[in-house]
């Protein structure tokens, strides 16, 4: 059974349909990465998968581990191991990360019947993942997102990541804002990750990403359909040759696999 | 025949005159307010003619005034003719026999708030000796205050015990003629809270934490004392969490607190009357009057968490009388349902080098009204004065207001201050990423408004602190999705 697979999704704002029939398939332990021009619906499919509300489905469904994604809340895809790296990380002032990220993972923990976390163990368990993406541990203390950085900000995304073990990643634009360092901190963090039991979705604007994350397969979305799919040599070629060239009838449709 | 008939009226007048005196018995002051009900308020207390005169300079006042009408809050005309201003606490045979009698919906809410078990049932009106001897716990700290010279006790037994401090500081601070709700106040009190710290003592107690059971009692018309001589340190803790549901919907209360030099007054309250029914119907109208005055190096602060009471209208301030004095007021207001609250604090600098702080949340949900009124005044005298004033205020939902009206005066040039305010609703965008690491919306909600109110929580005494996230959490239920 595939991890998550997504049939003729259909999902619109308002009046205005974004995702126009996307289909996917994703199995344990692949990388995905999804690619396209501005306003193609790259992250509209992100947020879709995680439960916005902004959005609403039309058509279509999205099963992940055999269950009926679009029928749980978004904190239950959360607690089911769904996990969304923002492209635009929010703030809460007056909440430490800390705290919030405690929130975070006891809820999952008690969503599983585990016992919750003590201050102990979850203090632990934050030191060794803020060391992975070289995250500043004082910024932990600090209310979350505030004040950060824009590459603070994506490192707290991808160490929250980390901290809680997620089955199912979906990356937007993680990349955006990174100076070149800050992005193979990022990309170390992310290829930590990779294992047998965990798939990653990669969505990004450039192919730059995919040097240090190397995905097994790229699918490049425009107006709100898949119209290339192919291996991690397609980020390639789209990086030599532009979007445009997608455009210019090279597009095939891509069959449900 | 027709002296026959003047005696008689006059008879009749006599009796209707002194009928206070034969009805001394009853339990309760017919409804109605006139020189009568005050003398029979007096009389009951058995108080001394200074008391007596004093309430009667009040209400002869009073019926010159006309209740203030500046507050943005709207609620039906009130029939002062219509209540009942003396009653006496409630016969131990009238209570609940123990918590089985009791509203189970109110146990459930002690339940969420994480109140003791052996207070749930005091809160909740049953008769105290068929619980336990709360009465012993309170004498032993008595005692142990009494050593220090400390003074804590009944409005009512100050004014039999220590009627020189009462003659010397009541109105001192608030006087009679002060406004509508608290001459009002002046001319009906029933009962309330005395404290005297001696010069350069530090009460080693957050005072009212041990007592707070006994707070039921005070009734509507409540009146508290606080006097801090040179030096001293006291931490005053008002209310409580558990709902507080009373047959009287007004409630003016006055509080006066005067520190004098080098001494600290902390008073912390948090009220939670009865808001009503999900339409306003029967919730309490708090109007309330606080005070302090600091005298030379003196510090007043008032924190306030209120999320309580149909109408919220309530101005705790602070008179900077003394040099290098220091006010502070740190307020979170929340407004639920039909509720509307117009808070706010004033500042009077009138020493030089005086300081003070306000920090104020106003919480608005569901069709909720939250106004800050704020007025920091400079005067002449106050070289070197500072204010630094933070306002914010937060929405939740479609259809409730927040109303900012903040006042500022300097006639001093060499003022400095700061005025921050902000207005935010609570964001789609904030919840949705919560929920996304696994949060659900309740725990999110309430995660982000007690991280909206941090700064005030943190003024708060520790246990009062952890208390009043409880709070804000109970009272938001239901406000979002």
């Amino acid at each position: 059974m595939a991890m998550l697979e997504i049939r003729n999704l259909h999902a619109r704002v308002e009046d205005t349909e974004i995702l126009r029939g996307i289909n996917l398939t994703v199995n344990a332990g692949e990388v995905h990465s999804i690619m396209g021009p501005n306003g193609s619906g790259k992250s509209t499919l992100a947020q879709v998968l995680a439960g916005k509300d902004t959005y609403e489905v039309t058509e279509g469904e999205v099963l992940y581990n055999g269950k009926d994604l679009l029928d749980m809340e978004p904190n239950e895809r959360a607690c089911e191991g769904v996990f969304l790296a923002f492209q635009y990380p929010v703030e809460i002032p007056g909440v430490s990360t800390n705290y919030f990220l405690k929130a975070a993972v006891n809820a999952k923990r008690k969503h599983h019947g585990q016992e919750e976390l003590d201050a102990v163990d979850f203090l632990e368990l934050v030191k060794e993942k803020a060391a992975l993406v070289e995250l500043d541990s004082k910024l932990l203390s600090r209310s979350v997102n505030e004040g950060f950085s824009g590459g603070e900000k994506k490192r707290n995304e991808i160490f929250q990541m980390c901290v809680l073990d997620p089955t199912l990643a979906i990356l937007d634009e993680t990349d955006s804002g990174l100076d070149i360092d800050a992005l193979k901190t990022v990309a170390h963090g992310v290829n930590c990750m990779r294992s047998p039991e965990r798939a990653m979705v990669v969505v990004t604007h450039y192919q730059r990403l995919l040097d240090y994350i190397v995905p097994d397969f790229v699918h490049v979305l425009r107006e709100g359909r898949i119209v290339k799919s192919g291996g991690k040599e397609l980020a390639l070629e789209l990086e030599a040759k532009g979007y445009a060239w997608v455009e210019e009838g090279n597009a095939t449709p891509v069959a449900t696999s | 025949m027709a002296d026959a008939s003047k005696t008689l009226e006059q008879w009749e007048n006599q009796e209707y005159k002194y009928g206070f005196v034969t009805d001394i018995q009853a339990d309760s002051a017919p409804p109605g307010l006139n020189e009568d009900t005050v003398r029979f308020i007096s009389a009951k207390k058995k108080e001394p003619p200074f008391m007596l005169e004093w309430r009667l300079r009040a209400f002869r006042h009073w019926k010159t005034m006309t209740e203030p009408t500046w507050a943005n809050i709207n609620y039906p005309p009130i029939n002062y003719q219509d209540i009942i201003y003396y009653s006496s606490p409630i016969k131990d045979e009238d209570r609940p026999k123990s918590l089985d009698d009791v509203d189970p919906k109110l146990l459930e809410t002690y339940e969420k708030l994480g109140i003791p078990l052996h207070e749930r049932a005091a809160l909740a009106g049953v008769a105290v000796d068929a619980v336990f001897d709360s009465v012993s716990v309170a004498t032993t700290y008595k005692d142990k205050l009494g050593e220090m010279g400390i003074i804590f006790c009944p409005f009512s037994e100050a004014v039999h015990e220590h009627p020189e401090l009462i003659q010397k500081y009541l109105g001192s601070i608030v006087p009679y003629t002060d406004n509508f709700f608290a001459t009002l106040n002046s001319a009906v009190f029933s009962d309330g809270s005395f404290v005297y710290i001696p010069k350069g003592v530090r009460c080693p107690m957050e005072l009212s934490t041990y007592f707070r059971i006994n707070a039921q009692s005070t009734g509507q018309f409540e009146r508290t004392l606080i006097i801090a001589d040179e030096g001293a340190h006291v931490s005053y803790l008002e209310g409580c969490t558990a709902p507080m549901r009373d047959e009287n919907q007004l409630h003016a209360a006055v509080v006066e607190l005067v520190a004098h030099k080098d001494a600290t007054i902390k008073y912390s309250t948090i009220q939670n009357w009865y808001p009503g029914d999900e339409n306003g119907v029967g919730g309490i109208y708090n109007f309330v009057t606080k005070r302090g005055k600091c005298h030379e190096n003196a510090r007043i602060s008032w924190t306030q968490v209120e999320t309580g009471s149909s109408i919220t209208w309530k101005y705790p301030s602070v008179i900077l009388q003394g040099d290098n004095s220091v006010g502070e007021f740190y307020s979170v207001a929340l407004t639920n349902r039909c509720q509307q609250a117009d808070t706010g604090t004033k500042m009077i600098h009138i020493g030089k080098n005086t300081k003070s702080t306000i920090i104020s949340k106003g919480i608005s949900a569901g069709r909720g009204q939250n106004t800050y009124r704020g007025g920091v005044r400079i005067n002449k005298g106050a070289a070197n004065a500072r204010n630094y004033t933070q306002c914010d205020s937060m929405l939740i939902g479609e259809d409730c207001g927040a109303h900012t009206f903040p006042y500022i005066e300097v006639k001093n040039s060499t003022a400095h201050m700061e005025h921050e305010a902000s207005t935010s609703k609570i964001g789609e965008d904030q919840l949705f990423y919560c929920n996304q690491r696994g949060i659900n919306l309740e725990d999110a909600v309430s995660m982000i408004v007690n991280g909206f109110c941090k700064e005030v929580f943190r003024e708060l005494p520790m246990e009062f602190a952890v208390e009043a996230q409880k709070l804000l959490e109970v009272s938001l239920e239901g406000s979002v999705g």
